[in-house]
């Protein structure tokens, strides 16, 4: 049976008998030569970084990279070490991974799945990247997840909140810590009922694509159960810049909520729209309107200003937890870059450091072995406290933050406050969930490519 | 020589050559050393400069003969990539029906389209081009991905799935694009010494569409239908007066030229089976304009330098980032390399964009018909003098 | 009832901007007669004179607070802007809050000045190249600006409020007794565009450097026969559409923060807005900047979208395909222009 491979090092090398190479035929089997992918055979060990750094995304591409550079020093033993000091597992010994000394190539995602394929496969066939880690956005998650299964090596997810990633579109050599829609529904219901009531009625706005849909699908499942109606859920148009024309029948809906499915430019705009249409000051059936962003990010927060004052959300980290891994990495984070790191910036550099201890656990960068180690791995020290990788679909547990708008911020970086550590049991949910594809969803099995 | 004339059978001759060569033409550098970071000889760059190759040559057929500018061209690329992956997940991984019927999509698209564009002209026509392709990029994205009737799974993009059907597909075949059970995938490396060749088996298979449609484009650009088109372009009027109606032979080359877009995009699902609706989005249709203008409109190769330098620019200098930087200038002196460094920080890595921008507008001040002119110039710097005076002669008869 | 209304509002307010940035790009296309794909970029760029004036506004220098801590736990550096520091706490903070209003004024110099340095050093040399090497000189200058914008104020939006006399809602409907109250910025946005518009056609039509321009429009060899410098009115005219953009940018900032990309996601749309009013026309311009924006509002209504799905995300192509179709040269085009 024909083996094909994605990569250059992961050949035969033919040596320098040009003419013996020539002529071979096109394709062969593949040699014993490489066990797998992109088999590191020197002293380095390459990662491939690929965020979004032109397009909407860019500044929070730009963070997740200073976080992954930031990470790659810490694992070659350089700065402060960072989480390496708090991380519960101790493999790590800050001399590389394994013995070989890390470097990374970066890429752009331009936040869209084709051209994020082009940059993750330039990293693996040119580069001889062992493992991609990084991304702003789901879609294009699961799409590089699917290549880097198809190709043999570990995909860690960056930021991605879409329940396909790791629900149906799971993939036995993708891993994500970042939360998802499902755990921030979860996470906010009970918060949402006792901070407004368990009898409101909710008015959703929903990006329309994918995630949206699968937020929408969360959000009105957790609020409903609780007590909640939903009275309308309305699609935007991804490309709307102005939601005057979505916010302004919110008015005379009857609702006394507004949830925003939206991420990024579309939130922070539908945000400050709502805001100017003067919702949060009105008084519906009674009860003082309010607005919900079920996902929040630092840049979003900044970029909505004083609009998200007191508007709830959920999030998978925030700087301001007191924990010592969080308090490790902001250090460490801060005292190089000067401000503090987003929970993009977070999820990227712990999935680094998650990907590295693997490896060094398991002895091996076989993306099989790797993903075994990774597989139901339990580690604290992080800053998202204990944390589990379930080996059912790859997903981190743990627990979730709700977060809300602040409204006496003291410095520029006191957007959000922690409002709630809703903790890990409360949003776990079965591998089976039907919004996770049900049944029907596996992980296949794990690729080491070559 | 093929039926085409000395200056034609040259050309052709020599893209024949770059496509048969350029796994060596594209990695000049050795892998370990510093300039690695140019070699561009990899399998996925390579293809996508030969698929994108042919989305332009295509694209010059109408807009480079006939002058009509169709600023909605992508979404017969989009259309051609849904297509080839439905074949994918329906019947078979084999490349060959996914890459027929995702021209034949394609030409049914753009003869509905064409029909209904071309009875305006000018930028009227290509607002009407632009409006069909957001169009369908807007329904693609979201409406047509809903869960009841998913046609092209929106953001993430059209893909095989396991539980896919694949009627044809089985036991011993590769489970990824195959040309009779040659993955698209495989890849035959060959080290020279510090050179490392590949030579990827979806590349040349795409490379050989590539120049099945720089020929046929030839012998469009030669035969008496070319001169028909271009007469369109220089005076319609005139070949109105004539007692010719244009639109049989304008909509042909649009058909023709959508046809191109949809082989193209059939291509980039055969090598990656994954299609995204950003393939439609009004940028990737500004591309191809960009592409062809920036290579020369109008002439033979130029669309396919033009893609050649936008792709290498999205891909290659968007990866250097300032630790490449502080690589290359490690041999300066501390200050002088942050200088360095700071100074070109701007422009490569995440600032990829400013560079290709400041291409854009170099080129067209300095070098008004594209990059062919500066090959040109160069040319005749180097023919000297008598030849530039030769050359001038065979210029008299243009081809508007 | 109210919520017609609503919409109809919604559909004036987002059709102003629509209006403004097609208006300035057809006196370009009418007097230059150059496709200019900068034009968005004009337009993102007005924006971010607004955000430079606020932040040139507060511009400060650091007060170390011990009383407070940031997030690495050191003393707090509070931020103390000059113009408090000059005009005391009332007027330095009244200042930086109207910065938007004010911005106004800082652009018109600037907007006028990038138009003319535009024209003067790249456009004027393309006037007689393709409409294909114009495009791409200004798209490149366009990606070249934005760049630069994105590589001084980074991607993610920057939030410009509206001063908070000007950033409530107003209801209309109290005197009949609806419901149908609008944020009052929104409000503004409208006059301001309608004041434009108005300005500009006043200006073209009553003056007598607008009687030259619309000759020149109309006839540009014959009116640079009788002695007129036509070129140089036109470079001014390029300024003047380049400040129209520039201050539809400006004031467009409260009501969506500004990024560097706003121009490209504005510009297809007024292309296509410009061409549906007809190439060359002013008031074709204004007329179908203004009814795709309430087209587009109507269309984004539940009842629109449950009756045709996806609606909401085609209509303005949809229009544009169908005007095109039943009227050769948009809803006023002149005959000739940009149809070869």
């Amino acid at each position: 049976m024909t083996k094909s491979n994605f990569t250059r090092r992961g050949v035969l090398k033919t040596g320098a008998g040009a003419s013996a190479g020539l002529a071979m035929p096109m394709f062969f089997t593949a040699s014993s030569a490489a066990a797998y992918t992109n088999e590191p055979k020197g002293g380095t060990v390459t990662l491939g970084f690929n965020v979004p750094q032109t397009g909407p995304y860019a500044d929070e591409g730009n963070d997740e990279l200073l976080a992954q550079q930031l990470a790659v020093e810490h694992l070659n033993g350089e700065g402060d070490g960072g989480c390496l000091n708090t991380f519960t597992s101790k493999a790590l010994k800050g001399n590389g991974i394994l013995g070989k000394k890390v470097t990374f190539v970066s890429g752009d995602t331009q936040t869209k799945s084709d051209a994020a394929r082009a940059s993750a496969k330039s990293m693996i066939e040119k580069d001889g990247a062992i493992m991609v880690n990084g991304g702003s956005s789901s879609g294009v998650a699961v799409a590089v997840q699917g290549l880097c299964q198809d190709a043999g090596i570990i995909f860690m997810v960056g930021l991605s909140h879409s329940n396909d990633t790791t629900g149906k579109d799971r993939k036995a050599n993708g891993f994500r810590h970042f939360f998802n829609a499902y755990q921030s529904g979860a996470a906010l219901a009970p918060v949402l009922a006792k901070e407004m009531g368990a009898d409101r009625r909710a008015y959703h706005l929903t990006a329309d694509y994918t995630w949206g849909w699968t937020q929408e699908e969360s959000i009105v499942a957790s609020t409903e159960a609780m007590g909640w109606e939903t009275v309308n859920t309305v699609k935007t148009p991804l490309a709307s810049t102005d939601f005057s024309s979505y916010i302004a029948p919110v008015i005379n809906a009857g609702a006394d909520v507004l949830v925003l499915n939206h991420y990024g430019g579309n939130m922070v705009n539908s945000l400050t729209n709502a805001v100017q249409f003067g919702l949060l000051d009105k008084v519906v059936n009674g009860k003082d309107f309010q607005i919900v962003v079920p996902l929040y990010s630092e840049l979003m927060a900044a970029g909505a200003g004083e609009n998200i004052k007191g508007v709830l959300g959920s999030m998978n980290w925030n700087w301001q937890l007191q924990d010592e891994g969080t308090k490790a990495f902001v250090k460490s984070f801060g005292e190089k870059y000067g401000k503090p790191p987003s929970n993009s910036a977070q999820t990227c550099y712990a999935q680094v450091l998650l990907y590295a201890d693997a490896c060094e656990r398991a002895g091996t960068f076989n993306p099989c072995g790797v993903a075994e180690a990774l597989e139901g791995f339990e580690f604290d020290g992080l800053g998202n406290g204990k944390t589990l990788y379930r080996a059912e679909d790859h997903q981190c547990f743990k627990d979730v933050l709700v977060v809300r708008g602040t409204q006496n911020p003291t410095n520029q970086y006191d957007t959000l406050e922690i409002v709630e550590v809703t903790p890990v049991e409360q949003v776990t949910y079965a591998p089976n969930h039907p919004m996770f594809g049900g049944d029907e969803a596996s992980l296949g099995t794990c690729n080491p490519g070559a | 020589m093929f039926g085409l004339n000395k200056k034609d059978g040259t050309l052709f001759l020599i893209v024949i050559a770059m496509t048969l060569l350029a796994p060596f033409i594209f990695n000049p550098f050795p892998t370990d050393s510093a300039m690695a970071q140019f070699n561009a000889g990899y399998p996925d760059l390579l293809q996508r400069f030969v698929i994108f190759g042919i989305f332009a040559i295509g694209f010059n057929i109408l807009f480079g003969l006939t002058g009509y500018l169709s600023f909605g061209h992508a979404a017969f690329l989009g259309v051609g990539s849904y297509a080839a992956v439905w074949i994918f997940k329906l019947f078979t991984y084999n490349v060959v029906p996914a890459i027929i019927f995702a021209v034949i999509v394609a030409a049914i698209f753009s003869v509905l389209i064409g029909f209904i564009s071309l009875r305006r002209s000018g930028i009227y026509f290509s607002i009407l081009t632009l409006a069909f392709a957001q169009m369908s990029f807007a329904l693609a994205y979201s409406v047509l991905s809903n869960p009841r009737f998913n046609l092209t799974n929106g953001e993430t993009g059209l893909q095989v799935y396991d539980a896919d059907p694949q009627m044809f597909h089985h036991e011993g075949l590769p489970g990824m694009p195959h040309l009779f059970g040659l993955p698209m995938r495989a890849t035959h490396e060959m080290t020279l010494g510090g050179w490392a060749f590949n030579f990827n088996v979806g590349y040349y298979f795409s490379g050989l569409f590539m120049l099945l449609a720089f020929y046929l484009a030839i012998r469009i650009f030669r035969s008496p239908f070319g001169m028909m088109l271009r007469a369109i372009k220089s005076n319609n009027t005139r070949m109105t007066y004539t007692g010719l109606n244009a639109k049989p032979y304008t909509l042909a080359a649009f058909v023709v030229s959508g046809m191109y877009a949809g082989l193209a995009g059939g291509l980039l699902a055969a090598m990656d089976p994954l299609a995204g609706a950003e393939r439609m989005f009004w940028t990737a249709s500004g591309e191809v304009v960009l592409m062809t203008i920036l290579g020369g409109a109008g002439t033979l190769i130029g669309p396919v330098l033009g893609a050649g330098l936008i792709k290498y620019m999205e891909n290659i200098v968007s990866k250097i980032n300032d630790n490449v930087l502080h690589q290359w200038f490690s041999f300066m002196p501390d200050g002088l390399e942050d200088v360095m460094v700071t100074l070109i920080h701007p422009f490569v890595g995440k600032g990829w964009n400013l560079t290709l921008g400041m291409i854009f507008v170099l080129v067209v001040i300095f070098l008004p018909g594209g990059l062919v002119e500066g090959g040109q110039r160069i040319a005749r710097l180097f023919r000297g003098k008598k030849a530039r005076e030769a050359e001038k002669s065979t210029q008299s008869n243009p081809a508007e | 009832m109210d919520s017609f209304i609503l919409q109809i509002l919604n559909g004036l307010d987002k059709g102003s901007a629509y209006a403004l940035i097609a208006l300035g790009l057809t006196l370009i296309f009418g007097t230059l007669g150059v496709v200019n794909f900068a034009h968005g970029a004009l337009f993102m760029i007005g924006a971010f004179c607004a955000v430079t004036l606020q932040r040139l506004l507060s511009i400060s220098h650091t007060v170390i607070d011990e009383t407070q801590k940031d997030f690495l736990g050191n003393p707090l550096k509070v931020e103390q802007p000059y113009v408090i520091d000059w005009f005391g706490p009332e007027i330095g903070n009244g200042l930086i809050e109207w910065s938007v209003p004010l911005a106004v004024i800082f652009a018109i110099p600037v907007m006028v000045g990038v138009g003319y340095a535009m024209e003067r050093g790249l456009i004027k040399h393309f006037y007689n190249r393709p409409h294909a090497d114009q495009i791409l000189v200004t798209f490149g200058l366009a990606i070249v600006l934005q760049e630069i914008i994105k590589y001084f104020f980074g991607a993610n939006p920057i939030p410009t409020p509206a001063p908070d006399a000007l950033n409530g809602v107003v209801n209309f409907g109290a005197a009949l007794g609806l419901e149908v109250t609008y944020p009052l910025w929104r409000i503004v946005y409208f006059c301001f565009a309608a004041v434009i518009i108005g300005a500009i056609f006043a200006f073209l039509q009553f003056t007598t450097f607008g009687m030259v321009v619309r000759a020149g429009m109309a006839d540009r060899e014959t009116v640079g026969l009788l002695g007129i410098n036509i070129d140089r009115r036109f470079t001014i005219m390029f300024g003047i559409a380049a400040a129209v953009a520039g201050l539809a940018g400006v004031m467009y900032t409260p009501i969506n923060s500004p990024n560097y990309h706003m121009g490209m996601d504005f510009l297809v749309l007024s292309f296509v807005v410009v061409v549906v009013g007809g190439m060359g026309s002013l008031p074709g311009a204004v007329l179908a900047g203004f009814m795709l924006g309430i087209l587009e509002s109507f269309a984004s209504t539940t009842w629109a979208t449950t009756t045709i799905p996806g609606i909401n995300q085609v209509i303005i192509y949809l229009v544009a395909i169908i005007v095109l179709l039943t009227r050769p040269r948009g809803l006023m085009g002149r005959k000739g222009v940009m149809e070869d």
